[in-house]
């Protein structure tokens, strides 16, 4: 729980200043930390950058009527759906932050594995 | 050594994928920076908060503070204490509603589509390039830039714009840059220019005389002269019949012997819609409810979102002038002032011509000319292609001008290719700038005409009325001095007698005021009957139909209201089928129809000629009546000839069936039997009909004409989902409500003068060109209900006025 507040919240902060890819290296460093196993990690990505992104897109959805986002779900196309392209944000944002974490986690593992047998290994 | 595997595995994963939601492949935008809610197209949904009622906004470089107040519309007032802050504020307000849209119709006249978009838009690329439009341009800006007055004026409006774009942050781009993943560029005023040269090339950049050139060596003179006259048989010129000239003409350069240019297999590709039109009436005081003179105005051009124009009002101590612009230009183009109103259509006037040249040899170095070789101009244009290395392109410049159309190379034939340099009136300079500049500030005819002088290309019909009660048309531009026929067939690039020898002096242009009948009026026929007017323009105009059916209710009309006119704008009457149909529906006998057909010609029979969005007969009647004239001229001027022609006019074509029965052109020449008119009237009502059928099901009101026409407005980039289809709107190609498949009225005004000018007017479309802006479309519906807003036209920046509910002021920072 730990690892997916920190990253819903480091990678929000982070985004409103910087390029959106910098969920990746957020993702991957606070999971080489804190990431127990992988399939931990990957949920706790997945959800962390996800629901930051449907939020946020409801949020600006919602205050726009959907005008624009009911365009957009005719051009992808998603049947016109605004809701739709909400999840399918989520979805391509989660992903991101999914595999990121996901690969920062099993990076440590490799790492730690090779040197001395560590904690998360023990739950194993 | 799993683990290693594993972890380096999700490690390429991750890299791979943020790679590939950051970049764009092919016309597939770059997903995560598409879709991130916190930098990408989510953002540009309009919210309330993004249009206060109130606040002040810094602007580097401003002179003085400048107050915009805003309508229920979304259209800006502009009150500035200077020119300079007047075009800057101008510059600003419409980039900031249409920055994309300007920057990107400045790229496709560039010929800089495939920076943006990639390999695919070459071709677009290399055809804009070789006809020469920012060489035009180039030209055009620097004999502007001389005038101070101009020169204030571009570079102040290029300086708001710019004031916008460094506004910006990657989060804050336009909706279709995010799309399409690039960056808007500063501006300068020679985007202004090319935007100018866009429209001419839109509205003048077609030309016949290649094929009719063929015609000419397939047929005879004799043949050429009787299917492609120099005046139609049914006509109803701009200047009235009869109108004396106020001038005494200058002698018009002798005409050569005959040349008849060789065949030409490269014809013109790309070429503007001939569809688009405008038009344009102003009735006297004499005419009108209040004793003052009524104007309007409507020009026909593609529909498209964002719109051609914008709607803005402009006042500082020399001027308050209200209507349209055009984003990428300074002034209004089509509007009002206290005192004066004017309206443009497009003036088909042939200012566009080939010349067959003669080269030295294969390397095409020289040519001949005036006894001599002439050294050919080489320029190498570098263009961009996204994603891949610059192409080269190397255009042949002559003195008549660019060689637009080559053939690859083949040194290996010992025949020089013909190639054929084009004469354009887009490429001389001229200072449209400055007609616009004044006529803002126009207050009578004297500065209207004093105005129309200094204006090129594209030529058109100024029409004008003002508060002292006159009104007035000019069809206006660059028109070449010509001998009769000049550049009706292809020219000979090696006489000098073929050359353009001058300008009809701009006095001279065709032109009238207060003519008796009350009303001046313009729907782009011809501009005068050659009877009266001792210039050659063109042999060829827009049909005459909707020019006729405006003069013919106009002469009717008494105690005209702004009201009046718009009706008018909306008359769905077609002058083609009053006086086709009876002709063709006796052509035909219904017994030998099946009972199916026999409906559907009983129903035609019934049809007042109104072609309303619901009516049945236009859907017929069209097909019917295209149909056939494709079946007599197909086989003697259509692709089956294997040269490239044209078909003779509609005009021509009446005539032939009204009065011809027996021409040698109605026989299809492709088969033995010999067709008679009546079998091809037959043939092809039975063909419609069929067709109908197979399309709607038996006949019904699915048959209604706006299923069939189906008018669309779509976006530029013609993305799905961000046009509007299929609008259930009456209307059509030679009807006064010209709404055809995709062209159609793109600003319909109305303004009466007087004391306190009242003027009315709206565009398919919206202020904003935004699609996430609820002013991206919202007078789609208004129009294509044939109604018109009030304009508001405020007297002074404090005015108070219900509709105008929103203050800004612009202050330097």
């Amino acid at each position: 729980m730990l690892l997916f507040f920190l990253i819903l919240l480091l990678a929000a902060v982070a985004q409103l200043f910087l390029p959106w890819w910098i969920v990746t290296p957020i993702c991957f460093l606070l999971a080489a930390g804190l990431g127990r196993t992988g399939g931990r990690s990957f949920l706790a990505g997945f959800a962390g950058v996800g629901l930051g992104w449907a939020v946020a897109a409801a949020w600006l959805t919602v205050g726009n009527d959907g005008l624009l986002a009911h365009r957009v779900a005719q051009l992808l196309p998603l049947g016109g759906s605004s809701w739709a392209l909400v999840l399918l944000t989520a979805v391509v944002g989660g992903l991101v932050g999914g595999t990121a974490a996901l690969a920062g986690c099993w990076l440590r593992q490799a790492v730690q594995g090779n040197a001395a047998p560590i904690r998360g290994n023990a739950v194993r | 050594m799993i683990r290693w595997l594993k972890a380096l595995l999700a490690l390429s994963l991750t890299i791979a994928l943020t790679w590939a939601l950051n970049t764009r492949f092919g016309s597939v935008p770059p997903f995560g920076k598409f879709l991130s809610p916190f930098r990408g197209f989510w953002r540009n949904g309009e919210t309330a908060a993004d249009f206060p009622a109130q606040q002040t906004l810094k602007l580097p470089g401003l002179q003085q503070p400048v107050q915009v107040r805003f309508d229920d519309q979304r259209v800006p007032h502009i009150f500035a204490q200077n020119d300079h802050d007047l075009y800057y504020a101008q510059g600003y307000f419409t980039a900031r509603d249409r920055l994309w849209e300007m920057d990107f119709i400045t790229h496709v006249a560039a010929g800089r589509l495939s920076e943006i978009v990639g390999k695919d838009r070459l071709e677009t690329d290399r055809f804009f390039r070789r006809m020469g439009l920012v060489y035009g341009a180039h030209k055009s800006l620097d004999a502007a830039m001389v005038d101070p007055t101009v020169r204030t004026v571009l570079t102040s409006y290029s300086d708001g714009i710019n004031a916008y774009i460094n506004s910006l942050t990657p989060t804050t781009y336009p909706f279709e840059y995010k799309l399409l993943d690039y960056a808007p560029e500063p501006w300068e005023p020679l985007k202004c220019a090319l935007i100018l040269k866009y429209m001419a090339f839109d509205l003048t950049g077609r030309s016949d005389d290649l094929r009719l050139s063929n015609a000419l060596g397939k047929y005879s003179r004799e043949v050429v002269r009787d299917l492609f006259p120099d005046y139609p048989q049914r006509e109803d010129p701009v200047i009235p019949d009869g109108t004396p000239l106020d001038f005494k003409p200058v002698l018009v350069p002798a005409a050569p012997a005959g040349f008849e240019a060789d065949y030409s297999p490269l014809v013109p590709q790309n070429q503007p819609d001939p569809e688009l039109g405008s038009n344009n009436f102003a009735v006297s005081g004499s005419k009108s409810a209040t004793g003052f003179p009524i104007l309007a105005n409507d020009p026909h051009l593609q529909l498209n979102l964002p719109s051609i124009w914008y709607q803005v009002q402009l006042a500082a101590p020399s001027v308050n002038v209200c209507g349209v612009s055009i984003p990428g230009v300074p002034f209004v183009i089509i509007g009002f002032n206290e005192q004066v109103a004017w309206g443009v259509t497009n003036t088909y006037a042939d200012v566009l011509d080939w010349y067959q040249l003669k080269f030295k040899d294969n390397t095409r170095r020289e040519y001949w000319h005036d006894g001599r070789w002439k050294p050919v101009r080489r320029v190498v244009e570098r263009i961009k292609v996204r994603g891949q290395p610059d192409r080269l392109d190397t255009v042949l410049y002559t003195h008549h001008g660019p060689v637009v159309y080559d053939r690859q190379e083949k040194p290996f034939l010992a025949q020089t290719p013909i190639l054929h340099a084009m004469r354009w009136v887009a490429h001389d300079a001229a200072n449209e700038f400055l007609t616009f500049y004044r006529l803002n500030r126009a207050s009578n005819y004297q500065d209207y005409t004093t105005a129309l002088a200094t204006y090129g290309a594209p030529a058109q019909n100024f029409i004008f009325a003002d508060g002292q009660k006159d009104i007035a048309i000019w069809p206006n531009g660059l028109l070449p001095l010509k001998w009769k026929e000049q550049g009706k067939f292809v020219l000979d690039g090696t006489n000098p007698a073929h050359d353009w020898q001058g300008w009809v002096p701009s006095a001279q242009n065709p032109h009238v005021k207060n003519p008796p009948r009350g009303f001046v009026s313009s729907a782009n026929q011809f501009s005068a009957n050659p009877k009266d007017y001792p210039y050659y323009l063109n042999w060829n105009y827009g049909d005459y139909e909707r020019g006729h059916r405006i003069n013919e209710r106009l002469a009717r009309m008494n105690h005209v209201t702004p009201d009046s006119l718009r009706v008018l704008q909306n008359d769905n009457l077609g002058l083609n089928a009053q006086l086709m149909l009876p002709r063709l529906l006796g052509l035909v006998q219904p017994r030998q129809l099946s009972e199916a057909q026999q409906q559907v010609y009983q129903e035609l029979g019934r049809w007042n000629y109104f072609y309303d969005a619901q009516a049945t007969g236009p859907t017929v009647f069209e097909l019917w009546y295209n149909t056939l004239a494709k079946r007599i001229w197909e086989d003697d001027f259509g692709k089956a000839t294997g040269l490239e022609m044209r078909y003779p006019t509609r005009d021509r074509t009446n005539t032939l069936i009204l009065q011809e029965p027996n021409s040698r052109w109605v026989d299809d020449t492709r088969t033995p039997a010999k067709e008679t008119l009546a079998e091809l009237a037959r043939a092809s009502f039975q063909f419609a009909t069929d067709s109908l059928t197979r399309k709607f099901g038996p006949l019904s009101t699915k048959w209604a004409w706006a299923n069939q026409k189906s008018t669309d407005i779509l976006h530029l980039a013609q993305l799905p989902g961000f046009g509007h289809m299929d609008l259930n709107v009456g209307g059509g190609s030679g009807i006064v409500n010209a709404t055809t498949e995709r062209n159609g009225p793109s600003w319909r005004m109305v303004v009466a003068l007087g004391p306190q000018v009242q003027a009315y007017g709206l565009f398919p479309g919206g202020e904003s060109g935004n699609p996430g802006s609820p002013f991206y479309d919202n007078m789609i519906e208004p129009w294509s209900k044939g109604r018109l807003h009030p304009l508001v036209f405020l007297r002074s920046a404090a005015e108070k006025n219900p509709r105008v509910q929103t203050a800004w002021e612009l202050r330097s920072k």
